[in-house]
């Protein structure tokens, strides 16, 4: 019975959905705020509904309740606890639920946190975003139910896919889909404002909180998907330009566009029209994501499962709703007023800069990623456009950016001095000179492409404290006042430092790991060594494993330097029974920001066993950079002017009366 | 009758979302303009911070101050739409509610949904009579106990054959060899270890199983099962007479209803194809538990059929991939055993032509042929 509810509630939730996508769309032509009220309920109920119906699959997944297909397909009586609940949406038909549970979820909360937006701008972007959950709850409901039962049902599951049986997957797609989903309110708020008529600065600054949370969530989302691939592929590399990373990195590269486009819009109210069509843009890449990965276009881990009828359905949604974006962007954006004036070298100028890079950046990942299916669906003919391609090009156009990243904080709104912003940055230039000296004279001239990438990140990092240190005074003024300065700026301010700074430490660790990496395969026995810089590895010997549904072997090793025991590493190679399926998992050691990587092949009889060792230089640096990435966007959204504009609810709304 | 209640409170309670703002007399709404003005406001403050921190200069400052004033101004205008006229009837929109959303809601979900299949939670199903379930179904219960006794001895003794059954050849090495170190070794333990192994590699006895049936029979000299695969491994090993004088033996001591009889003398055949074959016994009506796994139970042509099976298989396995020399010696050994020398010079051509590139493996293989008979004549 249990499951049946969860099923219905489903259901209910698309009849609600369609009633808040039309009645409140209608009362805001007519100027009804009673009907624009029916918004916000409706959207708040949607959710609710939709989370009972996902609270419903998890709880059949743990009780592993064999009459509901998905379980079957996908999960284990024997599975440790943690997997069976990351299994509700390591598969096609759940992870679309969550889909849609994020996106109701967004809805509910604008509804609820959102008591400074207008009536009637609030009714039309929760229409929006009710047509959108009505679309997809549509196509849960038709093409992927997870609810389907099966009558007789067997007592036992067919297991998860091994790979997807990690930590990773208990938290990347939920990171990556709050990310992806919440483009989805940047693109109602610009639907409802085009629909509306007007777009002005305050429009921008309602819709910042939303971009820059779905920002912060999509970049964590990336990062632990490039960390997964890491540690659980086995092959060492952490992006492999595979074209399912590629389409959760293109709306990234959009919402990092758009975040800079929406500052001027907010500041100037420049770059209306521009800015209305990145938050469009934005979200049609993250549904042509959705579309690539679930439609089985791709094949890839991600691509639980190949079905036409499932491809068709997503393409259809993604052509009603961006080809409507876009005919409805084309008829009203020539009525979108005129913003503010703004001199080429400024604030603006800036920002326009970098708009134009990621922009440029951002098509060419999707000329790569698109042109071999294209090709392939015309012609027939298979071609494969990896690493070598994206290093031609996404590189290059990457590297003015870097470079520009540190101007554009010392440069003032609508015009700016580029000597004097130069002078400032006259301490970050000497930084990073002064690494390229060192570096060519310990290392000599093979490394000079490498020293300039380490040089730009040096540059990135001082650049972005240099802005700090000069609003602060800092060295000019008393380490107090400067102190009280620092305290006194803005929180998007430090946002801005922080943020900038992350990047410069992804570009580190980025250019460090691939510089400097070594890479050893060798086949070796227990007892003997190998040298991976200064330390020693030794095979100890082997370990037999089990856990759940998997049986195994794990290789021990002792790590040395300088005869002194620093670390055991325990690399493991598994069957699971179920799928009869090998899995290897490296193990990793950190020392400082760089890691030791080992990993198994095949393990003979004789007990020799191909081993694979990597040493990867401040790779750490990669991820931790995207972390602090991210703690730049919540320190921006913490900002105080997000959340001016906003009066206070004049009093409580009162309890709802019993009808 | 409880599920159709929840249905029927949660149906109401979405119909009560769309009822109650409607309902409700309209807030003092936030107009556009009223939030918009607030927001410019602190546009101006902000204007003056950045004045003083120096992110803008002084002329650039007026002239925003002014853009911003501008904008400030305008957004008393009213703009088209904004009239707040509202039509106290709403009939239709409470249909919408009381009608359309169940009848949408109940609609699909009588479509897409079983409200007649209750919940089956594993662990309520222990119980579960095991008449409905499958062969699949019995073997997860056992392995699921398994799984939570895994010193249970009679568990996996009685696992095995089943695996053995099903094909399930290396999960019955597996668990015979569980059944072996908890319950100790037997004749019986022993002879059929050593079979799954055989059959675990494509009915080539090798050396671990011969070990097998060769301690089954320190425990009971006499051990058919034993004998007969030994029979085999003679026969495979190329050692012919050895091989014919076990089968003689072996037949000689059958009982003369034996079911595998009729095998072992097609056994014989290959070696001496003058021995008389008996027909084949009559096949038993249906496998029982007692009569599990053992080759000599198949019919000769039920047993040809699967073997050949698995050389075919074992031969496609080998133009994807061969390098796997072993692989190779088995199938020639395989040729040999079913008395196609013939194919097995066939497969020593295209073993050559696979293997150009490596000369260092072909040599092996070579050698393997050369030992195993293939190519002599």
């Amino acid at each position: 019975m249990i499951v049946e509810i969860g099923h219905y509630a489903l259901v209910l939730a698309l009849a609600l959905a369609l009633a808040g996508g039309t009645l409140p769309f209608w009362g805001a032509l007519r100027g009804d705020v009673r009907l624009m009220a029916v918004a916000s309920t409706t959207a708040v109920a949607q959710f609710l509904l939709v989370a009972l119906s996902f609270a419903v699959l998890t709880y059949a997944y743990v009780v592993s309740d064999f009459s509901v297909q998905n379980v079957v397909e996908n999960s284990h009586s024997l599975k440790p606890l943690l997997y069976k609940v990351s299994g509700v949406w390591g598969n096609h038909e759940g992870s679309m639920l969550l889909w849609v549970l994020i996106l109701v979820l967004f809805g509910a909360l604008v509804a609820m946190f959102s008591e400074n937006l207008p009536l009637k701008l609030k009714a039309l972007v929760l229409s929006v975003q009710s047509w959108i959950s009505a679309a997809f709850l549509l196509f849960v409901l038709i093409a992927s139910n997870p609810f389907l039962r099966l009558d007789p049902a067997p007592l036992q599951g067919r297991d998860l896919n091994p790979l997807l049986q990690d930590v990773g997957l208990a938290i990347h797609p939920p990171l990556l889909y709050l990310g992806y989903v919440g483009c989805s309110i940047s693109f109602a708020f610009a639907i409802a404002a085009l629909i509306d008529g007007r777009i002005d600065a305050a429009w921008a600054r309602w819709v910042r909180p939303w971009t820059l949370t779905a920002w912060c969530f999509l970049t964590l989302g990336i990062a632990m998907g490039s960390y997964w691939a890491y540690y659980e592929l086995g092959w060492g590399g952490w992006w492999f330009w595979d074209p399912v990373e590629n389409a959760s990195f293109m709306p990234w590269l959009a919402a990092t566009a758009l975040l800079h486009s929406a500052i001027v819009m907010e500041k100037r109210e420049a770059l209306k029209i521009w800015t209305i069509l990145l938050a469009i843009l934005t979200f049609s890449l993250s549904l042509l994501g959705t579309f690539l990965v679930r439609s089985g276009v791709l094949t890839s881990v991600h691509a639980f499962a190949t079905d036409p009828t499932r491809g068709i359905f997503i393409l259809c949604i993604l052509c009603v709703f961006i080809g409507g974006a876009f005919s409805l962007f084309a008829a009203r954006a020539g009525s979108l007023g005129q913003g503010g004036l703004f001199a080429p070298i400024s604030r603006e100028g800036a920002l326009v800069l970098n708009n134009l890079l990621l922009t440029a950046a951002c098509a060419t990942v999707f000329v790569g990623t698109l042109y071999p299916l294209a090709l392939e669906a015309l012609t027939g003919e298979k071609i494969s456009v990896g690493a070598p391609f994206f290093d031609m090009t996404f590189g290059p156009m990457m590297v003015p950016l870097l470079i520009a990243v540190p101007f554009g904080p010392f440069l003032a709104w609508k015009r700016g001095d580029i000597v004097a912003a130069g002078q400032r940055l006259l301490f970050a230039f000497g930084a990073a000179m002064t690494v390229v000296v060192i570096g060519l004279a310990l290392m000599g001239t093979p490394s000079a492409l490498a020293l300039f990438g380490i040089a730009l990140a040096v540059w990135l990092m001082v650049g972005a404290l240099s802005e700090i240190g000069f609003r602060t005074k800092l060295g000019r003024v008393s380490l107090a006042e400067s102190w009280r300065r620092g305290a006194g700026l803005p929180r998007s301010a430090w946002g801005t430092t922080v943020a900038h700074f992350g990047i410069g430490v992804t570009v580190l660790g980025i250019i460090a790991s691939t510089a400097w990496n070594s890479e050893t395969i060798l086949t070796l026995k227990p007892g003997e060594t190998v040298t991976v810089g200064s330390r020693v590895l030794t095979m100890d010997g082997f370990v037999p494993i089990s856990g759940g549904t998997y049986t195994g072997t794990s290789v021990r090793f002792t790590v040395r330097e300088g005869g002194n025991v620093v670390a055991t590493m325990e690399p493991e190679k598994r069957l699971y029974s179920v799928q009869n399926m090998p899995t290897t998992e490296a193990a990793i050691k950190t020392f400082g920001f760089s890691q030791l990587y080992v990993s198994l092949g095949d393990i003979s009889a004789d007990g020799s066993t191909v081993v694979r060792v990597y040493w990867k230089t401040l790779v750490a640096l990669i991820w931790l950079g995207a972390l602090v990435m991210t703690a730049g966007g919540v320190l921006s959204l913490s900002d105080r002017r997000l959340r001016v504009g906003a009066p206070k609810p004049a009093r409580r709304s009162v309890p709802l009366p019993a009808e | 009758m409880l599920l159709w209640i929840v249905m029927a409170v949660l149906t109401a309670a979405a119909s009560l979302a769309v009822l109650i703002p409607l309902g409700r007399p309209p807030r003092a709404a936030s107009a556009h303009a009223g939030a918009a003005r607030s927001i410019y406001r602190d546009q101006l403050d902000e204007l003056a911070r950045d004045r003083e921190r120096g992110l803008i200069g002084d002329a650039e400052a007026d002239a925003a101050r002014v853009e911003i004033s501008r904008r400030l101004l305008n957004s008393d205008a009213p703009a088209p739409g904004d009239a707040t006229g509202a039509s106290p009837a709403y009939r239709i929109e409470r249909l919408v509610a009381l009608v359309a959303i169940p009848i949408v809601a109940i609609g699909t979900y009588l479509y897409v949904g079983a409200p007649q299949l209750a919940d089956r939670p594993v662990a309520s199903r222990q119980a579960e009579p095991a008449v409905e379930g499958s062969v699949d179904n019995l073997i997860s219960k056992v392995e699921a106990h398994l799984a939570a006794n895994p010193e249970d001895g009679r568990g996996w003794e009685v696992l095995a054959p089943i695996y053995m059954r099903l094909g399930r050849f290396d999960d019955a090495v597996r668990a015979l060899g569980n059944a072996k170190r908890l319950l100790g070794s037997t004749a019986d333990r022993e002879s059929l270890y050593g079979e799954a192994l055989t059959r675990a590699s494509g009915n080539v006895v090798t050396e671990d199983a011969r070990a097998a049936f060769d301690r089954a029979l320190k425990f009971d000299p006499e051990d058919v099962r034993s004998r007969f695969f030994i029979a085999m491994s003679l026969g495979q090993a190329g050692r012919k007479d050895d091989a014919i004088a076990a089968w003689k033996a072996l037949i000689a001591s059958a009982p003369a209803d034996a079911p595998w009889l009729s095998a072992a003398q097609a056994e014989l055949a290959q070696f001496q194809p003058t021995a008389t074959v008996t027909p084949a016994a009559p096949v038993a009506p249906g496998p029982t538990a007692s009569d599990v796994a053992a080759t000599a139970e198949q019919t000769p042509a039920e047993r040809q059929q699967m073997i050949e099976g698995m050389v075919a298989g074992l031969a496609g396995k080998l133009e994807a991939d061969p390098v796997d020399t072993t692989g190779w010696e088995r199938l020639f050994r395989a040729y040999m055993v079913l008395g196609k020398p013939e194919a097995g010079k066939a497969a020593l051509v295209r073993a050559r032509a696979l293997l150009a590139e490596r000369p260092d493996l072909l040599a092996v293989v070579e050698q393997a042929a050369h030992d195993i008979g293939i190519g002599k004549d």
